[in-house]
Order: C-alpha cells, then sequence, then structure tokens
C-alpha cells in the first residue's frame, strides 16, 4: 500500500518533468522557427551588406543605374527597376486570369468539370519553378522570338509608343517572355486563394441577389467579387509576393543584363536573376555585400507584403465575412 | 373580393432523383398572406422556391406540372428567369445584406432595370418607408448595410425585395434568426405590406402563421396535406395529421 | 421597349463575361497541358537508365548520366527532412497547443505563415554567409541546412492548422482521465490528426524536392559522385540549371529526362496527400 502510493508519486514526478521537458522542447521548437531563423537571417543580410552601404550610401546604391563589378560600380536601379518591370507585367496578366478561372470553378462549371479544373490548376502549383524556367527557356523562348515576337512587332510598327516598346532584335530571352512565364507561374496560386474566398460568401447573400432578378454575372461582379474583396487583396499581395521572389523561372528567361529596359524585347535583369547569376561569381568582399544588399532588400519588401496579406486574410478568417 | 394570382397544378419536384414534392394543388389569393407550415424536411421551403424557381441555380432537379402566375405558368421551359424572379420578390431566414451601403442596397435591384437620378432616390425612399425603416436609416444611407441590427438588416432585404415592385413576395421563416421585439415589427410590416402584395410565408411558428396568414397550407412529407383558410384550420383542421401538428402532438 | 432593351442588354453582357471566364479556364489549362506534354514527350524520349546508374562525361563528350546528381539530390532533401520535419512539428504542436492564447507565439505563428511565402533564394544566401564562407569552400550540409529551413515552416503551419481541427471535446476528454499535458497532446491530439500532419510533411517534402535556387551557392554542385556532405555536392535540379543553360544538345536532353523523373516524384507525394485528404473525408 505504502510503496504503491511511493511508486505513484515517483511516477508523477516523473511525469510532471517530463511535462516540463516537452514544453521546453516544443516551445524551443517554435522560437527557432518564428523568432531565430527569421532574425538570423535579417541580421546575417543586414551585416552582410553593411560594406557596400558603407562605400557607397544606401541612397547612391538604390538610385544608381550603373552594376559593373569590374569597376566597382555597383547600382541597384537596374534590378530593382527590373523586378518592378516583370512584376507588373505578370501581375497584369495574372490577375484577370485567375479571378476568371475562379469564377468558372466556383460558379459556372459543373460538378465534375469543376474538379478537374481544380485539380489540373492545384498541380501547375506545384511544378517547381525550375521546369517552368527550362521550359521557358527551351520551349517558349525559341517559339516567342520566331513567331510571336516579330508578329507582335509588324502588329505595333506603326502605332507610336507601342513600337518603341517592341523594339529591338526578337530573341526570347526579355522582358516579355519572362513576364509570360512568370504570369503562367502565379495564376494557379493566385486562384486558389481567390476561389477559397469566393466559397466563403455566403449562399444566401447569393441567393437574394438572383431573386432581385439579377443576372449571374450581375451576382459575380456586386455580390460575389465584393464581398471577397480582402480575400482578393490578400491572394493578389502574396502572389506579387510571389512574383517578387520567383527564382529560377526568371534566372533562364531574363538575360542578366544589368541595364534598365527600354522595351519589351530587351534581355534585362531583376534582384533574384542577379542573385543566381552572380552569387558565385563574386570574387571581391564589396561584390558580395553588393549582392546581399539585393537579398536584403528583396527580404524586406516581400516580408512587408507578405505581412500585409496575412493581416488581411487573418481578419477576414476571423470575421468570417467582411 | 379573392382574386387568384397563383394556381399550383399538379406539381412534382424532384432533387438528385428524390422525390420532394408530391402532386401539389394549390391556389394563392391576390393581397392575402399564404402561410405554409409543416415539420422540418416537409418540403414547404422547396414549395416555396418553386414560386421564384430558385431551384434552377443549383443543378440535378426537375418540375412537374404547371404553376400559374396570372395564369402564364411559370415552369416553362423558356419562362424568363429575370423576369419573374422581379415579379416574384423573396426574403430569406437570415438577413442577407449585400456588402454595400444601405442605399445601394435598396437600389440594386432598381439599378438593374435601369433606373437612374431622382426617380432611383425617390423609390428607394418609398420602399424604406414602406418596409418602416425610413426614419431609422435616413441619416445613414451611406453607411455599410453590414452596420445594422439584425432586425433592421431584415427590413431592409425587405425594402430591398419591394423596391422593384414585384406582385408576390416570398417570405422563407423571415423571423428565425430574430429577437422577439424584431420578429414582431417584422410581422407587423407583412401584414402591412398585404395591402399591395400577395404574400407566401413559409414559418415553423404555429403562432406566427394564426397571427398573420389568412390562408394556410399544412404540408407532411412533401405533400400538401391540408388548405384553407387560416381561421378554419386552427379552429378545425379537417385532417387528422393536420390536428396532431397544430396541437403540438408532433414535429 | 426600351425596359426591354435593357433586360437584352444585360443578358447579352451576362453571355459575353461568362464566356470570357470560361476562356479564362482554357487558357489557364492550356499553359499546363503545354508545359506537361512537353515534359513527358522530352522526358521520355530522353530517359535511359544510364541516366540513373552512369556519372557524367566530360562536357561535350556524349553519353553518361547523372546519378551523383541524383544520390546527392536524394542525400540532401532526405537529411534535410530529417532535421526540418520534426522541428517544425513541435513548432506546429506548441503553436497550437500551448501558445494559442499567448500574443507573443500568436505573432511569431503570423512570422512563421509568412516565411513559408519568403523567397528561398535569400535562405540560400543567408546561408552561404554561416555554413560556406567560414569553410571557404561550398558543401552538402549547407544546403541541406538551407533546403531544412525551408521546410521547417511548412510543417509547423500544416500542422497547427491540422491540431487545430481536432475538436476540444477530444482533449478534454483525455484530461479528464488524469493525463498530463504532454500525454494528451501526444497520445489523442496529435494521434488524431496524424494524417493531416502526413500530409503537410509530405507537401513539405514535395517543395523541397523541387528547391533550385537555395542551393546554386549552398551545396553548390560536383562533377563527380560526393558522398561527404562538407563537400560541394551535386543536385538534380542544380543541374538541370546548368544543363540547360549549357550548349550540347545531349546536357538539354538529359536534363529533359531529370526534369520528368522530379516531377513524377512530387506528382506522386501529391497525389498520396490527395489520396490521405480523401480518405479523412470519408
Amino acid at each position: 500500500m505504502v510503496e504503491e502510493t511511493i511508486l505513484e508519486t515517483k511516477e508523477r514526478k516523473k511525469a510532471e518533468k517530463l511535462e516540463v521537458v516537452f514544453k521546453a522542447i516544443f516551445g524551443f521548437s517554435a522560437i527557432t522557427v518564428g523568432l531565430i531563423i527569421p532574425t538570423v537571417v535579417f541580421i546575417v543580410l543586414l551585416a552582410e551588406s553593411k560594406l557596400i552601404i558603407e562605400k557607397k550610401g544606401l541612397i547612391k546604391f538604390l538610385l544608381s543605374q550603373k552594376w559593373d563589378p569590374v569597376s566597382d560600380e555597383f547600382g541597384a536601379l537596374p534590378m530593382i527597376v527590373g523586378t518592378l518591370i516583370s512584376t507588373f507585367i505578370s501581375m497584369l496578366l495574372a490577375t484577370p486570369i485567375a479571378i476568371g478561372i475562379s469564377i468558372f470553378v466556383v460558379e459556372l462549371a459543373p460538378r465534375w468539370l469543376k474538379e478537374i479544373i481544380r485539380q489540373a490548376i492545384d498541380l501547375l502549383g506545384i511544378i517547381p519553378s525550375v521546369i517552368y524556367g527550362m521550359w521557358g527557356f527551351l520551349v517558349l523562348a525559341p517559339f516567342m522570338a520566331t513567331k510571336v515576337e516579330p508578329f507582335i512587332q509588324r502588329a505595333l510598327i506603326n502605332i507610336p509608343i507601342l513600337n518603341e516598346l517592341t523594339s529591338g532584335t526578337s530573341t526570347g530571352i526579355d522582358v516579355l517572355t519572362t513576364s509570360l512565364v512568370l504570369s503562367i507561374m502565379i495564376i494557379p496560386f493566385m486562384s486558389s486563394i481567390v476561389r477559397e474566398a469566393f466559397e466563403m460568401v455566403n449562399p444566401l447573400v447569393k441567393e437574394s441577389a438572383y431573386a432581385l432578378g439579377a443576372t449571374k454575372w450581375e451576382v459575380i461582379t456586386t455580390v460575389v467579387i465584393r464581398s471577397s474583396i480582402p480575400g482578393i487583396a490578400g491572394g493578389f499581395i502574396i502572389s506579387l509576393g510571389r512574383a517578387i521572389g520567383e527564382t529560377m523561372a526568371v534566372a533562364f528567361l531574363a538575360g542578366n543584363r544589368p541595364e534598365i529596359p527600354r522595351s519589351l524585347l530587351e534581355p534585362f535583369t531583376t534582384i533574384t536573376v542577379a542573385l543566381a547569376n552572380q552569387f558565385t561569381e563574386a570574387d571581391t568582399e564589396l561584390y558580395l555585400s553588393a549582392l546581399y544588399a539585393l537579398a536584403l532588400i528583396l527580404f524586406i519588401t516581400s516580408f512587408i507584403m507578405l505581412l500585409t496579406a496575412k493581416i488581411i486574410l487573418y481578419r477576414l478568417s476571423r470575421n468570417g465575412q467582411i | 373580393m379573392l382574386k387568384e394570382k397563383i394556381e399550383v397544378i399538379n406539381l412534382n419536384f424532384y432533387y438528385n432523383n428524390n422525390h420532394v414534392l408530391k402532386n401539389i394543388n394549390l391556389k394563392i389569393y391576390e393581397k392575402r398572406i399564404t402561410a405554409l407550415i409543416g415539420p422540418s424536411g416537409c418540403g414547404k421551403t422547396t414549395l416555396l422556391r418553386c414560386f421564384n424557381r430558385m431551384h434552377d441555380l443549383y443543378p440535378d432537379n426537375r418540375y412537374e406540372g404547371k404553376i400559374l402566375l396570372d395564369g402564364k405558368n411559370i415552369l416553362d421551359k423558356d419562362a424568363d428567369l429575370m423576369k419573374l424572379r422581379s415579379k416574384v420578390g423573396m426574403v430569406f431566414q437570415k438577413p442577407t445584406p449585400f456588402p454595400m451601403s444601405i442605399f445601394d442596397n435598396v437600389a440594386f435591384g432598381l439599378k438593374l432595370k435601369g433606373i437612374k437620378g431622382n426617380e432611383l432616390r425617390d423609390r428607394v425612399e418609398k420602399a424604406l418607408k414602406d418596409a418602416a425603416l425610413w426614419d431609422e436609416v435616413k441619416d445613414r444611407l451611406d453607411e455599410s448595410a453590414l452596420s445594422l441590427s439584425g432586425g433592421q438588416q431584415q427590413r431592409l432585404c425587405i425594402a430591398r425585395t419591394i423596391a422593384v415592385e414585384p406582385d408576390v413576395i416570398l417570405f422563407d421563416e423571415p423571423t428565425s434568426a430574430l429577437d422577439p421585439i424584431s420578429t414582431a415589427k417584422v410581422e407587423e410590416l407583412i401584414v402591412k405590406l398585404k395591402e399591395n402584395w400577395t404574400i407566401i410565408i413559409v414559418t415553423h411558428n404555429l403562432q406566427q402563421a394564426a397571427r398573420i396568414s389568412d390562408f394556410t397550407g399544412f404540408m407532411y412529407l412533401g405533400e400538401l396535406i391540408e388548405f384553407g383558410s387560416t381561421k378554419d384550420m386552427f379552429i378545425k383542421p379537417r385532417n387528422k395529421l393536420t390536428e396532431d401538428y397544430i396541437t403540438g402532438r408532433f414535429g | 421597349m426600351v425596359k426591354s432593351n435593357i433586360v437584352t442588354l444585360r443578358k447579352a453582357k451576362n453571355s459575353i463575361m461568362l464566356l470570357l471566364c470560361f476562356i479564362s479556364a482554357i487558357y489557364g489549362i492550356f499553359w499546363l497541358f503545354w508545359i506537361l506534354i512537353t515534359l513527358v514527350i522530352k522526358g521520355s524520349e530522353a530517359f535511359s537508365l544510364k541516366l540513373l546508374y552512369l556519372d557524367p562525361t566530360p562536357p561535350g563528350v556524349e553519353g553518361g548520366g547523372l546519378r551523383h546528381a541524383f544520390v546527392g539530390h536524394f542525400i540532401i532533401v532526405s537529411l534535410a527532412t530529417v532535421i526540418g520535419i520534426p522541428i517544425g512539428i513541435m513548432a506546429g504542436i506548441f503553436f497550437s497547443e500551448y501558445g494559442k492564447r499567448s500574443r507573443l507565439f500568436t505573432v511569431l505563428r503570423m512570422i512563421t505563415d509568412i516565411l513559408v511565402s519568403v523567397p528561398t533564394i535569400i535562405v540560400g544566401a543567408t546561408v552561404y554567409a554561416i555554413l560556406v564562407k567560414p569553410l571557404h569552400h561550398f558543401n552538402a550540409l549547407s544546403g541541406i541546412v538551407a533546403l531544412s529551413i525551408i521546410i521547417m515552416p511548412i510543417v509547423a503551419i500544416t500542422t497547427n492548422e491540422m491540431l487545430k481541427l481536432v475538436p476540444n471535446n477530444l482533449r478534454e476528454a483525455a484530461y479528464a482521465l488524469g493525463s498530463y499535458k504532454w500525454e494528451v497532446t501526444l497520445k489523442v491530439t496529435v494521434r488524431a490528426a496524424r494524417n493531416g500532419i502526413l500530409t503537410g510533411v509530405l507537401t513539405g517534402i514535395a517543395r523541397i524536392i523541387g528547391e533550385t535556387a537555395p542551393l546554386l551557392f549552398t551545396s553548390f554542385s560536383n562533377q563527380y559522385l560526393n558522398l561527404n556532405i562538407l563537400k560541394p555536392m551535386a543536385s538534380l535540379t542544380v543541374y538541370i540549371f546548368n544543363y540547360v543553360m549549357g550548349p550540347y544538345e545531349y546536357w538539354h536532353q538529359q536534363a529533359w529526362a531529370s526534369a520528368l523523373i522530379l516531377t513524377l516524384i512530387i506528382l506522386l507525394l501529391f497525389g498520396i496527400t490527395r489520396l490521405i485528404i480523401r480518405e479523412r473525408r470519408k
């Protein structure tokens, strides 16, 4: 009897000890992932880019157009502008399509087709970006160079501004092809988030709009899209972050030319392309530091963007609806 | 003077190959309130949703028989559903304000019809007055409809429905999500609407049916068991099932 | 008259816009098919078992295979998984079971959620500074660490989401039997969510298998078979990148075949997760 109690207290003590141990291990893992890793990333990037910022000054680094490692000239503007241009065009191409697909899947398609398209789009989302890149480089770029781009050039030759935007030799390794492949990568990503937002719309509210004699399209624009604006915005920003940070799909196609492109058919570079192509070539401390500064810009931009998106989506999921 | 507004003739309705409504025959009279009662799953809401063909929004359903609205069969293959739905309005179990301003909510159906400017403003105002909501919202028409209370939202939905001046208004358990005070207000409003509109209301609240309706249909397992004036039905039901139901012996 | 015009106009607009939605769905599917069909055709044409058991020939000399890259890829991904998965799962457990009401851990959970989408090349750059620069040469360990850092938040977030789905009365029932929190968590809650957690793990693996950018300047590449994780190690994705950018046709072919194999593995993992999810719905 007495022995049993002793045994029980022993057991209990052991269990209590385990309680603390497990909590500590789990907690430490959570802190590692949520705090230590991001902090280390930030500090390392900051420390490594210190040299270039001290030597050139932040503003000069950000705004200088010349990137010439041989003469120790490091200006980030071509990379920043290149990233902005390709991101902008790819979002322009992807957003309406992603919304269209979501509308089709949620509101129009019969059940069997809905499932097929949903799976197909999800599939498109899990293909590694290096495969998009190689397909873009080996298949799409030659096709663009020989068929699409000459055609566009001929069609726009007499239209001012547009003809300048499409001037140059059509090689397929340029802003246009890069943005196109980038947009194909973003579409599944964005449409899955938009689709989820559409699916959250209260069916009774939709029915009320139909009950007033609205057409399907009127219900979609006035009720479905309006109710899903936070979801669409969140999906848009996350996709934007994805487009800015995408590396491999772009690395094949941009051409890694550190100049601001004057035409859609010129090769260019982005922050990620510069990192992917030049990191292993950086032979001086200053060169490496300049690349780290690019990585820091990328990290801060995408972190802020994702944070915004998450806050929007977080509020949305907490309130159920706006 | 009673005038027929809707006549349901041998209506059968199938959903996913389930025979949900069985051989319904029924007359709805103009400018009267007709209540549909019965235990849940009896088909009363399904029947209600036939009158504006709400079922057509979803796949796998089939109607047989006729529903005549002013003598014209609305179940015809080539019936114009948009036109039908602007003639037969509907208010749902829960308030369903659209995510836009109070004004835009009421103006929604009117704008679809191409009504603009002063006429739009006047008709929104009139609808809100008819729905006894005007005094509460006239100073905040631009605010989001989602800022209103549940009872106000439901009256807003009624205003939105009557704004397009339908002939018939369908109410699908319109007070089931409301507190007693809001319920009383909505009931009062429904009775007032009878002056101008034909009303069909589905309710699981027997007292509500007794209080506000002129005619009542009792449904059970997809069939219309009994139909007649509310007074008669609640005082001397002809059918044993009806009697059991309204005396609370089941359901 | 005017009114019926408006109705016709509205109906026409409706049809046109819905048609556009249909076309955009077709547009999305079109690219998918183009990419997949090219991959399957070119990949299966170029595939031969030699790819799996031969090491590369010197550049320009046709033949050879990518045995070393397959082996390297396997080593890097599996070690990254071994490191990353437990930490990810444990972090997910903490977020859901211990830190739900703590403001600090709500924020940390959100940061973790953000890390899932942070550009992976940044992780590569960071690890380079920590594990490559001090050693003065590229090494597989740094690639392993980079991939494990990438998989951790993915697993943590799915674990967290899946544990959230476990009904609270299950936990309460276990507590009512006098269990300790760790017992409830590990023996009841985690067990109840194990299929969901498994889908998270598989998704994470599928994701890091296809990663290239974080390996470019960590594990780098190697022409020879190498089993030492302190030396540069070849990986399939980096080889695809280098071969595609290279001048030789047979390099491109080997890249297509490798890409096909990679995609098939990912599809397999994807298929398994779908099966698990479907199983659970039943």
